[in-house]
């Protein structure tokens, strides 16, 4: 017992901030971005709406690996675009937050944009043709109509979406790497000291995670269930 | 005020091709489900797109598949209601009367406030104003959906099977309600029903919907007296039809039935049908008088106000499969029960429809 509070009060807390930092900044980008690209494919045509879905939803179906090595290709400081964000304005991605940042937002952002899709394409249509006949502008009719209507679905998106996002691993590990107090997350931390069969440590930050875990499904399942309570469900 | 549509569409199983032209008051539009009378509500609305045609609202034209004209629903000025109301769930009754105001220039905000409490007031909402759709009855439901279209003053109302879903009891509540609510509106109003009783209460000018086409078009009553075609007949709710041929002046067969008719009036030039409404046989006991159908029991089937007899003619020889519905209501029952059945039914003049048979034939 005197050993675990010994590891406890000589435990590197760094790793948990950096991942809650990284999970709530990347599920605040993909909430957005993933509405976004929601409501713009629903007014999309049929053709393009399944090339466009494609791609949307690549990232989730990729191994996470995969999408590090497109993002390392995309973001290298030795590839145009990585040399142009350093050489214009001094970001630097690779090895970086804004690397941790990056790789979980592309990871989890499908989760967010086919939760909210699909929460979209269950509002009553006639209600948007209502809105549409009583003239409302479609920008208005989604934001006051279609997006209220849809509140759970979009809830329980975002419940995924941040623990996803909280839980990347693979491509961090490619475009951040693991740099103690600076990109090392909790799961590349856990990785680590499980390398190093440090098997106590690691039990440690799983209960951490688990207890992060249990805390956010309460936490949204609080918030959704209050917007749930505008609209009639079985 | 008129309104004038001419529209093709290629809908799941066949070809809409609906050509009419409605004026101030109150038009019904009657058909069968499945045959196209939404979908020519939703192309005036603006909510679906026809293939071809044009849709010219009061001289403006709303649609133009030529000319590539398609004025999008928001401005239409047309009120659309849905069966289901379409209220939106997490606005309150207030929000959702506002929200026709707020995309038209209606003035301001002030303005705004004070159409809402108008219509409120209007509409016996008084009190309900901060409350959910969800939390109504059907009845303040219609009642805020009505509001909310005539709010901006819509130069046509569109009226959707606007009481399909409901109960006999609310059913007749909301009808007188919404022709309540209606009489003081000056524009056009076009209501799709499948209900015959629906649209006979509601309209003054009906338009029959076959499938994809309008049959036939007049007033409501002249309709229902004269239908036209089988098929618009059978739309006002007739049940018995027979092959038809004219014989002279005053005579025709029926031959599925198996019997010579004899009219005083001279018969109509064209028609190879006959149509007549169970409610309209008389029944005849002992001699057999002019246009009598001898006939055997096949069924009876009772209705709380209303008795159906399904009944065979009794031809030389054989009895066709040609069963023949007969409604005796209420009052009739005394005599029926007194006297038993009666020895032959009478077809009156007055009650047969002369009628064409589209089917089986090349047009």
């Amino acid at each position: 017992m005197n050993g675990l509070l010994e590891i406890l009060r000589g435990l590197d807390w760094s790793p948990l901030w950096i991942s809650l930092k990284t999970g709530v900044v990347a599920t605040i980008l993909s909430f957005f971005l993933g509405i976004l690209a929601a409501r713009r494919l629903m007014y999309a045509g049929p053709g393009k709406k399944s090339v466009l879905d494609g791609i949307l939803t690549l990232p989730m179906v990729l191994p996470p690996t995969v999408a590090g090595f497109f993002l390392l290709l995309l973001f290298s400081r030795r590839r145009p675009l990585g040399i142009l964000l350093y050489r214009q304005f001094g970001i630097k991605v690779v090895q970086s937050w804004l690397g941790c940042i990056i790789a979980a937002t592309v990871i989890a952002f499908p989760l967010m944009y086919r939760n909210a899709r699909a929460a979209f394409e269950q509002v009553d249509i006639s209600l948007i043709h209502a809105g549409r006949t009583l003239g409302m502008p479609d920008r208005e009719i989604f934001w006051k109509v279609v997006l209220p209507n849809a509140g759970p679905g979009v809830a329980s998106g975002t419940i995924l979406t941040f623990a996803r996002a909280l839980g990347e691993y693979g491509a961090t590990s490619m475009l951040a790497g693991n740099i103690p107090g600076k990109t090392a997350t909790v799961s590349q931390r856990i990785a680590m000291v499980i390398q190093d069969q440090n098997y106590l440590t690691a039990g440690i930050w799983v209960g951490i995670v688990l207890l992060i875990a249990f805390l956010s499904i309460f936490l949204m399942n609080w918030v959704s269930g209050k917007a749930i309570r505008n609209v009639e469900r079985w | 005020m008129e309104l004038e549509v001419k529209i093709r569409k290629k809908l799941g199983g066949f070809r809409m091709d609906m050509e009419f032209q409605a004026k101030a008051g109150r038009t019904g539009i009657l058909g069968a489900s499945g045959c196209g009378k939404s979908m020519t509500l939703k192309a005036i609305a603006g909510i679906v797109t026809p293939d071809e045609g044009r849709i010219v609202l009061n001289g403006r034209v709303l649609f133009d598949a030529e000319r590539k004209i398609n004025i999008p629903p928001q401005e239409r000025n047309a009120g659309y209601l849905f069966q289901n109301y379409a209220l939106f769930p997490n606005m309150s009754v207030e929000q959702n009367i506002a929200a026709g105001l707020r995309g038209r220039d209606a003035g301001g905000r002030a303005a705004r406030e004070k159409r809402v409490a108008e219509m409120i007031r209007m509409f016996g909402l008084t009190g309900l104003e901060k409350l959910l759709p969800r939390s109504l009855s059907g009845g303040q439901q219609q009642r805020v959906a009505l509001a909310r279209i005539l709010a901006y003053k819509p130069e046509v109302i569109l009226l959707d099977e606007p009481f399909s879903a409901l109960d006999a009891y609310l059913k007749d509540r909301l009808q007188e309600e919404l022709l309540e609510y209606l009489a003081e509106y000056d524009g056009l109003i076009l209501m799709v029903s499948h209900s015959r009783d629906e649209i006979y209460r509601f309209a003054d000018e009906l338009i029959i919907m076959g499938r994809g086409q309008v049959e036939v078009q007049g007033g409501v009553r002249e309709v229902f007296r004269d239908p036209h075609t089988k098929a618009a007949a059978i739309l006002t709710g007739c049940k018995n039809f027979s092959a038809a041929e004219r014989l002279s002046d005053h005579a025709l067969l029926a031959r599925d039935w198996g019997i010579e008719l004899h009219t005083e009036k001279v018969l109509p030039q064209h028609f190879n049908c006959i149509g007549y409404r169970a409610h309209f046989l008389e029944p005849v006991y002992g001699a057999r008088k002019e246009n009598c159908i001898a006939f055997r029991l096949h069924g009876q089937r009772d209705l709380p106000f209303e008795k159906n007899f399904y009944i065979r003619p009794e031809k030389d020889g054989y009895a066709r499969e040609h069963v023949i519905t007969w409604f005796v209501q209420r009052g009739g029952w005394a005599a029926l029960e007194e006297r038993g059945k009666p020895d032959y039914l009478q077809l009156k003049e007055d009650g047969i429809l002369f009628l064409q048979d589209g089917t089986g034939e090349n047009e």
